[in-house]
């Protein structure tokens, strides 16, 4: 599915990732980990296309294709989608109109006519139960006035309606309570298949207790430093990172 | 890669920047009492007329240009200007098929449809070119009804007590300079009248074109509604693209009498210049509307993305009691255009209600300014007023300023203001490219949604154009 090899970048004149290497196969959930500042969401910026960050060397093969040689709206076409750390607020653009142009850019590029409006109304009824979202959320502008919990089901939600290849999802357990994380996890989980792959980015063992990785890796420095199975998580959880930063000393 | 898009854009040509050559009558440049003799002699106006245009001339010979406008631009001189210039080809038309062929393609490149028997439903359309209306549609549909909606020139001759009775009397010639100027040397504009207890079934629209070389376009509208009656009106400008700076200074006064609602609606996409600020119109107008009834309503809506200096502030003089007077604004510029726009609500009568609602969108290294004025006067008892002014930037290199004026003579009155300025955000633009939209369709997205309230007050018809409208104005403008 996604194929990393040694990939460097840097924003400004810091050099972030240090020659990362990460393959993720068709169906499979790998969680990365790690301290702060490790540069869990530069790889998921880098990956999803951010302009701030410089890729300096390596290469990214996406599919079959060249990842860092496409534009991000090219990316997301492709079947890339990131799930925000801190999802934007789009003041009075209403979230069904906002979704219907994005499936609809999909859908062209995948050959494919437009949903007729009574089937996009289906499909966003079915996949807005998903995460429990409020009929009422999809009709209000895109993120605005959203809780914390509220723009994170939202993320989820426009992933079932996109249906990505590989989903990235940005530290999604971040600011949620313990209800909103079952949700959140419980749409991820609905998600899952054997073509589709994620990558979930967290800090804490707690979001893997409901998404249950195949492969845990622990990012240290800009380096995957440590990969392991589901275990891993519980390892670190246990030890702390200062273990981690231990062993690779 | 944005870069890339705006370099690619800023090239992008103004799409309405072609001349049309159709011969036209055109008096040499300069301006004196000669001149104005003139003008309303080719027009065969009446005596009063003349004299009322030759006491505007002398008001104006004693005005100064105002400076108070947040807004810098070389002084039109008034001595090179020709006044009077009409396509030379203008016969009195029996039908419109009888058009000039020229005028036509120019119409139909504008998008504007005069074909009577294709739009029974449409818009009914008063064309005018440089200095005079070249065509009008719908009128005998209208005339059945009793409403008239001609050229002012037509309506001078054919309905001249009308004219006298409200001519002026909204904006008189001593309201300002540029006010004075035009009641001095008006060639056109479109008059509209629509009787008692009449709901207008169309929407009446009035097109401006600039297309003759140093001419500067001074047209007049008049626009009453009787008693109980509604009109909807638009009003929609273009020019070509020209190296020097035209001159475009409109008086449109309204008067709603009792119970009467107008809505006036305004797409004005002058040509802005070019990217580097050269050429461009000159657009300082005036416009008022009287809501001299009880219960009467006058509101404006306005979409502004062209001209290089926009000077301009549709008003209403809320003297009916429990009249209504609104101002929805969205205002877009780019480059090096500037605009110095906003609205004046007076309330006069008791329990007069106004809004405001006024969007401003600065991108490249344009000015953006709003500037409004509510009055609450010792008479108006109850008065409520309620503005809210948004800001939009761009770019770095852009500005937006606000300058609201709130004079309030009555204890009674109630009066709001919000104001908010607020940078797109790169974050907003990659949010929408990481779900599969383009740049521009981002762009658009979150600008149209910006100024989604405002839009939403257009007609149909304009709404759209103007979503299409503000896009192409803001293509690549990001930085």
């Amino acid at each position: 599915m996604i194929e990393i090899k040694n990939l460097q970048a840097s924003i400004g004149e810091k050099q972030i990732l240090k020659g990362l290497n990460l393959t993720v196969k068709p169906g499979e959930v790998h969680a990365i980990m790690g301290p702060n500042g490790s540069g869990k969401s530069t790889l998921a910026s880098v990956l999803a296309g951010r302009e701030d960050y410089e890729v300096t060397g390596g290469e990214v093969v996406f599919n079959g294709k060249n990842l860092l040689e496409l534009a991000p709206e090219e990316r997301s076409r492709e079947g890339l989608f990131l799930a925000f750390q801190y999802p934007v607020e789009i003041p009075g653009v209403s979230n069904m109109n906002f979704l219907k142009a994005a499936v609809g850019e999909m859908r062209k590029h995948c050959g494919l006519d437009p949903l007729s409006a009574k089937d996009f109304l289906a499909l966003v009824k079915e996949r807005s139960a998903l995460v429990e979202l409020d009929g009422q959320l999809a009709h209000r502008a895109v993120n605005e006035g959203f809780s914390g919990g509220e723009k994170k089901r939202n993320e989820v939600f426009q992933m079932a309606m996109l249906e990505p290849k590989l989903a990235i999802l940005d530290e999604t357990d971040s600011g949620l309570d313990i209800d909103a994380l079952r949700i959140v996890a419980q749409g991820v989980n609905a998600m899952r298949s054997p073509e589709r792959s994620f990558l979930v980015i967290t800090h804490y063992q707690r979001l893997l207790d409901y998404i249950v990785p195949d492969v845990v890796h622990v990012l240290y420095k800009g380096q995957i430093v440590k990969t392991g199975p589901k275990e891993l998580a519980l390892e670190l959880e246990e030890k702390g990172y200062d273990w981690i930063k231990e062993t690779v000393a | 890669m944005i870069m890339e898009i705006l370099d690619e854009i800023t090239g992008k040509e103004y799409e309405f920047g072609f001349t049309t050559n159709i011969e036209s009558d055109k008096i040499s440049a300069g301006l004196n009492e000669d001149i104005i003799r003139i003008i309303s002699k080719k027009k065969e106006e009446p005596e009063w007329l003349l004299e009322w245009r030759l006491e505007a001339f002398r008001i104006w010979e004693k005005m100064q240009e105002p400076a108070w406008a947040h807004v810098q631009y070389e002084k039109p001189d008034f001595q090179a200007i020709s006044y009077y210039s009409a396509p030379k080809s203008k016969p009195k038309l029996n039908s419109l098929d009888e058009l000039d062929p020229e005028l036509r393609k120019t119409m139909d490149r504008l998008g504007i449809s005069i074909d009577e028997q294709k739009r029974l439903n449409g818009i009914a359309v008063d064309f005018v070119m440089d200095s005079v209306s070249v065509a009008t549609s719908f009128k005998e549909k209208l005339g059945e009804l009793g409403i008239i909606f001609c050229s002012i020139s037509e309506a001078i001759r054919e309905h001249g007590d009308l004219v006298k009775q409200y001519l002026g009397t909204v904006v008189p010639r001593t309201d300002n300079f540029y006010a004075a100027l035009n009641s001095a040397v008006f060639t056109d504009g479109s008059f509209c009248y629509i009787p008692k207890g009449v709901r207008c079934p169309m929407e009446l629209s009035t097109y401006f074109r600039i297309n003759e070389a140093g001419t500067g376009q001074f047209e007049r509208t008049l626009l009453i509604a009787d008693e109980e009656s509604y009109v909807s009106y638009l009003e929609g400008c273009t020019a070509p693209q020209r190296d020097e700076n035209q001159l475009h200074a409109a008086v449109v006064e309204l008067v709603a009498l009792e119970k009467a609602e107008i809505k006036y609606s305004t797409v004005q996409n002058w040509y802005p210049g070019d990217k580097d600020g050269k050429g461009g119109v000159f657009n300082f107008v005036t416009k008022r509307g009287l809501c001299a009834g009880y219960k009467s309503k006058i509101s404006w809506t306005q979409v502004e993305t062209g001209s290089a200096v926009t000077w301009k502030y549709p008003s209403c003089v809320l003297k009916g009691d429990y009249s209504v007077g609104e101002f929805y604004s969205v205002a877009v510029t780019n480059h090096h255009q500037q605009a110095d726009t906003g609205t004046k609500m007076i309330h006069i009568g008791n329990h007069t209600h106004s809004t405001i609602i006024s969007k401003g969108i600065s991108a490249g290294n344009s000015n953006n300014s709003y500037r409004g004025l509510v009055q609450i006067n010792p008479s108006a008892h109850h008065a409520r007023n309620f503005s809210q002014c948004d800001s939009l930037l761009m770019t770095d290199t852009s500005g937006a300023h606000t300058f609201p004026y709130i004079e309030v003579n009555n204890s009674s009155a109630q009066v709001e203001h919000e104001a908010t300025t607020s940078k797109i955000g790169e974050d907003q633009i990659f949010y929408c490219l990481q779900r599969g939209l383009d740049e521009e369709q981002a762009i658009s997205m979150i600008v149209n949604g910006y100024a989604k309230e405002v839009l939403n007050k257009l007609p149909m018809e304009f709404a759209v154009e103007a979503q299409k409208l503000l896009a192409i104005s803001l293509e690549g403008s990001v930085g």
